[in-house]
């Protein structure tokens, strides 16, 4: 078919993020002058990799008995837990923290108990407590994804086993593995991506030379040594490692994880005996694991929302103002591409590494460049929210447009004839046809985005002045403060605004779609 | 009158030609077995395929720079004629505009070609509440409001039972009666080629010169002989 017009709107669109990206990057090395890594720097890039590779080795390797206990059982509750387990993925990381202390800090329940056990006490610092953060933030989604590889396994092949009689064992050997071997490694990856760019938890669990990730260092050298120059050779060394491990991800199969649809009638073959015993262990262990932090959050921070300083209403009107803009920008952006990219408009390929840019890049650096490009202009402070909004969409982006790009080739393909047929273009066919079409995902990706920028504690510890935090700044330094309730108070509301800023997308999303 | 200028249309593996000229109003089936081309012969003229050389031409002008939709051509796609999260009233309206609101003109042609087509008083629905022969009539209905000169079916009721299916092609004579338009229409059924004056036979990648429908039925080369059985 005629390829189409050439996509203007796609390709400024594209400009903007490479400007935005590797621009920013380029701004902050040129205003830096040289760099030589020092060994400091080997360390950070050192614990980068190999927290990131122990947590999403950790990850996957516990989901696995965990979705298969899920995918093989039947129980009340079931599909509330599934639903849960999408939870995390939402939760600002600050929360997760917060509740994280709760439960495995200095006083918190695991080292009561310890005491009252007479052992030693364990700390949440350092190596193992990154470690553990990650866990509990990705754990969740990696049981999701391998659940859906579970329920992609055909029916057929789980009635040929039976009818040949196949224990345990031999399913796992011919049914489970196969799929395990073609699923595990993308969500291992997804996850090792993730937590390569890991600030907030670092942050706050890691820090000294035996637990500082790039992305910390990164931090450090804008905030305590105004050393542009190594955190630009740091960024481009971060840079050079996300774009190893997209490039990676780019050649396995990405299962989605936070799809809908795990309802499904029972027939994993479910074992009784041991293996049931077993099952029921892993599901407890994994919901105990999940869900204490989040009570604790819940049970510490509800007498706090009674006395919560005056500074967390502000700052929440602060983080949802930034929320909404960087939510518009970022769909408005993944839109404007997944569509050119549907339609297989000349250009696509530069457009899909466009989307994909972000992922490589470092938050600290992308604000640090933006706060370099416009500082003549203005003051920092007031800068603050405009450069934290714009990073925040920046860095949703990538997703939302994972979750448009099927929608919008679908689109394309059982409408694109009959729209270029009638002459449907430009604000018409986005009135009549894609805005209808895609009102779901879009919804669904407008919450994603609002609650990640919600919740994301990046940038803005950079810039932000006393006046203008956002709320998980303020919720990171009541913690910071030792105000343990009114920082627990502020994380229950900073958790509530995000999550209703989800479901309002979403829901608002499936009603469009549904009218 | 339609023109088919030495027209080569390459589609992956697969290529077409076709050199021969229809007049406005005609009424021409086109026939012939699957993966011939009959397909790609539509989705030329209508402008989703680009002619690798030849031009098609419209009353002269040739449409090649032209896209699909500002083409003096109605299309009736296999599936997909209407957008299913539109009523039937709004799916209409596109033929005529794309703003929001409707002017009381508007409301009573679109009323007045459904009634036409025997759809009276389904405006309101979604084509999820239609049957596939109504589904046939709102796109025909359509293509009776753009009144454009000329209406491409590419087998849009191939999924109908043989009945319905003739009921549909006497439409198709009406509509385009009533508009002038010429008609290209694809069937896998002789028994529709027959309500059509004129067939073209696209086979191997050639779509022959259209000819007398029943003179060709009557006498059929070799390869058409064939394709009947």
């Amino acid at each position: 078919m005629a390829r189409g017009p050439f996509p203007l709107g796609a390709a400024a669109t594209a400009a903007g993020l490479a400007l935005l990206t590797l621009g920013t990057l380029a701004v902050v090395a040129v205003r830096a002058g040289g760099f030589t890594p020092a060994a400091a720097d080997w360390s950070a890039v050192r614990f980068t990799v190999l927290q990131a590779a122990v947590s999403a080795g950790l990850s996957v390797g516990l989901a696995i008995p965990v979705a298969r206990a899920l995918a093989r059982r039947r129980f009340a509750g079931r599909g509330a837990l599934i639903v849960l387990m999408g939870a995390p993925f939402l939760l600002p990381v600050v929360v997760a923290i917060i509740g994280l202390l709760a439960i495995f800090g200095r006083a918190g329940l695991v080292n009561q108990a310890l005491t009252a056990a007479g052992l030693p006490p364990v700390s949440i610092f350092g190596f193992h407590g990154v470690i553990l953060a990650h866990l509990f933030l990705n754990l969740p989604l990696a049981v999701r994804m391998l659940l859906q590889g579970w329920a992609a396994i055909p029916a057929e092949r789980f009635r040929l086993a039976a009818s040949l009689d196949f224990d345990p064992a031999a399913t796992f050997r011919h049914l489970e593995r196969p799929m395990l071997r073609a699923v595990a490694p993308g969500a291992a990856v997804v996850i090792f991506l993730v937590c390569l760019t890991s600030f907030a938890v670092v942050l706050t669990l890691g820090g000294g030379p035996a637990a500082t990730n790039v992305e910390l260092a990164i931090y450090q050298a804008l905030r305590f040594e105004f050393d542009l120059g190594r955190a630009a050779g740091l960024a481009a060394v971060q840079f050079m490692l996300c774009a190893a491990a997209v490039a990676l991800a780019g050649r396995l199969a990405i299962p989605t994880g936070f799809g809908a649809g795990l309802e499904r009638v029972a027939r994993v073959p479910a074992p009784g005996g041991w293996r049931r015993t077993g099952d029921a262990g892993a599901i407890g262990l994994a919901a105990a694991f999940l869900f204490a932090p989040l009570l604790a959050v819940l049970w510490r921070g509800a007498p706090g929302l009674l006395a919560l300083p005056a500074s967390v209403w502000s700052a929440l009107a602060r983080s949802l103002v930034v929320a909404v803009g960087a939510t518009a920008l970022s769909v408005t952006a993944a839109l404007v591409l997944a569509l050119a990219v549907a339609r297989e408009a000349p250009g696509r390929r530069l457009f899909e590494v466009a989307a994909m840019l972000p992922m490589a890049a470092s938050g600290l650096v992308l604000g640090t460049g933006l706060f370099l490009m416009v500082h003549p202009f203005a003051r920092v402070e007031d800068l603050a929210l405009s450069v934290t909004l714009v990073v925040n969409a920046v860095m949703s982006l990538p997703f939302v447009y994972r979750l448009l790009l099927p929608q919008a080739r679908a689109l394309q393909a059982d409408y694109g004839q009959l729209a270029a047929a009638l002459d449907l273009t430009g604000t018409a066919r986005l009135r009549w046809l894609v805005l209808p079409r895609l009102a779901a995902p879009l919804g669904f990706g407008a919450g994603l985005a609002a609650a990640m920028s919600m919740g994301d504690l990046g940038v803005v510890a950079l810039f932000a002045g006393e006046s203008g935090a956002t709320l998980p700044l303020v919720v990171s330094r009541l913690a910071a403060a030792y105000r343990t309730e009114a920082a627990a108070g502020a994380a229950l509301v900073l958790t509530l605004a995000g999550f209703a800023l989800f479901a309002l997308c979403d829901r608002g999303g499936r009603w469009l779609a549904g009218t | 009158m339609l023109e088919l200028e030495g027209l080569v249309v390459v589609q992956g593996d697969f290529r077409l030609s076709a050199s021969w000229s229809a007049a406005a109003g005609d009424r021409i089936a086109v026939i012939g077995p699957s993966g011939g081309g009959k397909s790609t012969l539509l989705m030329a003229i209508a402008g989703f395929l680009a002619a690798q050389a030849g031009r098609i031409l419209w009353q002269g002008q040739d449409l090649g720079p032209v896209p699909p939709g500002k083409r003096p051509v109605s299309v009736l796609f296999q599936e997909q004629n209407l957008f299913p999260h539109l009523t039937v009233e709004r799916n209409l309206a596109l033929g005529l505009t794309t703003r929001a609101g409707l002017s009381e003109d508007e409301r009573d042609r679109i009323a007045r070609v459904l009634t036409r087509v025997g759809l009276e008083g389904m405006g309101p629905r979604r084509p999820a509440e239609l049957s596939g022969g109504q589904i046939g009539r709102a796109a025909l209905a359509r293509a009776l409001l753009r009144a454009r000169p000329v209406l491409l079916l590419d087998e849009p009721f191939a999924a109908l039972g043989p009945a319905l299916r003739a009921e549909m092609v006497a439409l198709v004579n009406e509509v385009a009666d009533e508009t002038g338009a010429l008609v290209l229409m694809v069937t896998h059924d002789p028994v529709d080629a027959r309500a059509m004056a004129r067939t073209v036979f696209v086979e191997g990648g050639t779509a022959w010169p259209p000819q007398d429908t029943q003179n060709l039925f009557a006498d059929p080369p070799p390869a058409l002989r064939a394709y009947l059985g």
